[in-house]
């Protein structure tokens, strides 16, 4: 039933998918249903980027077409359906550095994957991130940078974080551009990603146990 | 269609001797004395034996990208060095002198403030305008082109560049929107329709600005200008004399942007490659006319989204290489070396990129495997950088001397190699590049 929908949606066939989706809500399939067979598929595709089978062009794809397909569902779905209570990420991009594409799409592949994120936003000073932490009570950090300049603003904001007393209630994870094991040490973070989707990985590991 | 820039042409070689004659010579620049001529003839003999793979050079060139590292380290800002002609001068005079890289990087990309400021120019944020004033300027990211408008740009580049990107990307340009089409121009009735158009009141503002922001970027280019002859008068050759880029990466990096691009490999293929082709001599022009300009041979290429990662290898040899490589070749027919700096990593690419005519392009990695580089598209171009950038920002020095060492046993061997940064420098602790400098210099001698 749902097979050739996550089929579709894992080759990258978007009207295919588009079509289906409509096509199984038509024939009373339940919107739930319909949504869990994309988390089942944006899994697949993410397991083909781990492999070095899929790229970023890939999960642009499938972030767009689960887009799509949200869309057509989240009116149908009761409130309280839609959260999911897997565990809370903040992730921004640090101070100075505007840039937000490699926090999208990692910020598209956890909620794909049901946890739930508040994103701060681009160019966030570490006090930003210090007052949201407060707030919202994440499980996890993250923090993206593209420039270089971006591991001196990451620096501070580790610090900020551990002079506010919250190192010790949060994970933290950082990526981008010129991140590296170095500069994960540099800055004080938990750990670093080179890509989403160890991002994604990093978070399930610390929070899901998986 | 005629299928060009397919083919090194036959007098490839000869043009090529010619443009390295003529970079060599140093014609035009103000030597303050017979040694500084020497050297800056020694130095440009180093460039072109690592480039040309005839002959081991007597060391490695040390050529790093300075990026906005001589800002920070004449501890000025980049507000200042984008506003403030006098500081920028001063910044690469320091950062030249006290450093002494063999060649010369001019503030080229330190773009003057106040010409954006007066275009309202709406890519970037800049230091004052968007972003902090110790910041360098960013991109923004947006679909500045739709993609419903492949066609316009294939039909006519110019035309859909003047009359919807400029007034999109320039807020002083809105009215460029009522140009009118320039061929149709070849009778008298068409006179008057076309020129109407500059008669209005938001046309003339629109020119005010133009004629405002050229005056201002003369005045720069006259700063610039003079501190680049008194550098290079001190016997250092500039490392590059112009700048293109590859196709793919003028629609993904500034007209689609990143998302838009990737999802038009996926929904338009089919336009996306023919705007690569329609974009090419455009791009072969704009590398050779700059480099022609400047006494020069090699036009600086950054490239972006081709990297690892960015797309599979079957995207990349479908969309990325072929206008790429067409690029390439039409450079090196022009008697070009075209300089090509992949940042990020290429180790899925080296395979594809390998294949091009031998001693005629230099390859700048950033974080490649330089070993396999070596073995791969080293035996056909002169590799440079791998420096990394993570080591120059946060490391020790005593990190970066085992790195520089390693490093020049990699990719040093037999020549064919210019020691640089993976990328601008910017960030980095003084003491690390002074390091890095010193021990390229030391290390780099072919015994």
């Amino acid at each position: 039933m749902t097979e050739s929908l996550i089929y579709a949606m894992v080759e990258m066939q978007e009207a295919e998918a588009l079509q289906k989706a409509k096509q199984l809500l038509d024939e009373g399939t339940s919107p739930m249903k319909i949504l869990d067979a994309c988390s089942a598929a944006m899994e697949a595709v993410g397991k083909r980027f781990e492999k070095g089978e899929y790229f970023l062009p890939n999960l642009m794809m499938a972030g767009e077409m689960m887009k799509q397909i949200s869309a057509i569902l989240k009116p149908l779905l009761k409130q309280e359906q839609t959260g999911t209570g897997r565990g809370k990420v903040l992730i921004g991009t640090v101070e100075g550095d505007i840039h937000d594409i490699g926090k999208n799409i990692v910020t598209f592949l956890l909620e794909a994957n049901g946890f739930e994120v508040r994103d701060i936003g681009i160019d966030q000073s570490p006090q930003k991130f210090v007052e949201a932490i407060g707030d919202f009570r994440p499980d996890v950090v993250g923090m993206s940078g593209l420039l270089t300049l971006a591991f001196e603003s990451m620096k501070n904001t580790v610090q900020a974080i551990e002079a506010a007393g919250l190192r010790e209630t949060v994970r933290i994870m950082i990526g981008g551009g010129q991140v590296t094991e170095q500069v994960k040490d540099y800055t004080g973070a938990d750990a670093y990603g080179p890509d989403a989707v160890v991002g994604l990985r990093l978070t399930k590991e610390w929070i899901g146990g998986q | 269609m005629k299928e060009r820039f397919i083919n090194v042409s036959a007098d490839a070689d000869q043009r090529q001797a010619e443009r390295f004659e003529i970079w060599l010579s140093g014609d035009g620049i103000p030597f303050i004395d017979a040694e500084a001529k020497a050297a800056y003839r020694e130095r440009v003999t180093l460039i072109k034996d690592a480039i040309q793979l005839r002959q081991i050079p007597a060391r490695i060139p040390i050529c790093p990208s300075a990026g906005f590292f001589p800002i920070q380290y004449a501890g000025i800002t980049m507000y200042d060095a984008m506003y403030d002609y006098a500081a920028l001068k001063k910044a690469w005079e320091v950062y030249h002198q006290d450093l002494e890289p063999d060649a010369y990087n001019g503030p080229t990309t330190i773009v003057p403030g106040k010409v954006l400021d007066t275009l309202d120019l709406k890519l970037y944020k800049w230091p004052g305008h968007g972003v902090a004033k110790d910041r360098e300027y960013q991109y923004v990211e947006d679909e500045y082109m739709k993609a419903e408008e492949y066609q316009d740009l294939i039909d006519d580049p110019t035309a859909f560049f003047l009359t919807a990107y400029f007034p999109r990307i320039f807020g002083a340009l809105k009215s460029f929107e009522t140009l009118p089409l320039f061929p149709p121009l070849n009778e008298i009735p068409l006179v008057p329709p076309t020129f109407m158009r500059f008669g209005t009141e938001e046309m003339q503002s629109s020119f005010q600005s133009l004629g405002q922001a050229g005056e201002e970027s003369l005045r720069w280019r006259t700063a610039v200008g003079e501190v680049n002859m008194r550098i290079m008068g001190n016997g250092f050759p500039s490392f590059s004399g112009g700048f293109t880029k590859a196709p793919f990466d003028v629609i993904g990096d500034s007209l689609r942007g990143t998302k838009g691009v990737m999802l038009d490999m996926f929904r338009f293929p089919d336009e996306l490659k023919e705007a690569c082709e329609r974009l090419t001599p455009i791009m072969v022009k704009c590398g050779a006319t700059a480099c022609r300009a400047n006494g020069h041979i090699m036009p600086f290429i950054p490239l972006h989204k081709g990297a690892d990662g960015f797309m599979s290898d079957e995207q990349f040899r479908t969309f990325y290489w072929p206008t790429l490589r067409k690029l390439i070749i039409g450079l090196i027919n022009e008697g070009m070396v075209p300089l090509l700096f992949a940042e990020g990593s290429y180790n899925k690419r080296l395979d594809v990129i390998f294949d091009i005519p031998r001693g005629k392009a230099v390859w700048w990695f950033d974080r490649t495997d330089m070993k396999r580089a070596k073995q791969t598209v080293g035996q056909v171009a002169c590799l440079a950088g791998n420096m990394p950038l993570d080591l120059l920002c946060t490391g020790t020095p005593s990190q970066v001397k085992s790195y520089c060492k390693s490093l020049i046993r990699v990719a040093g061997t037999e020549g064919g190699f210019i020691f640089s940064s993976g990328a601008g420098m910017q960030g980095s602790k003084a003491e690390n590049v002074k390091t890095m400098i010193a021990c390229a210099k030391e290390f780099g001698i072919y015994k």
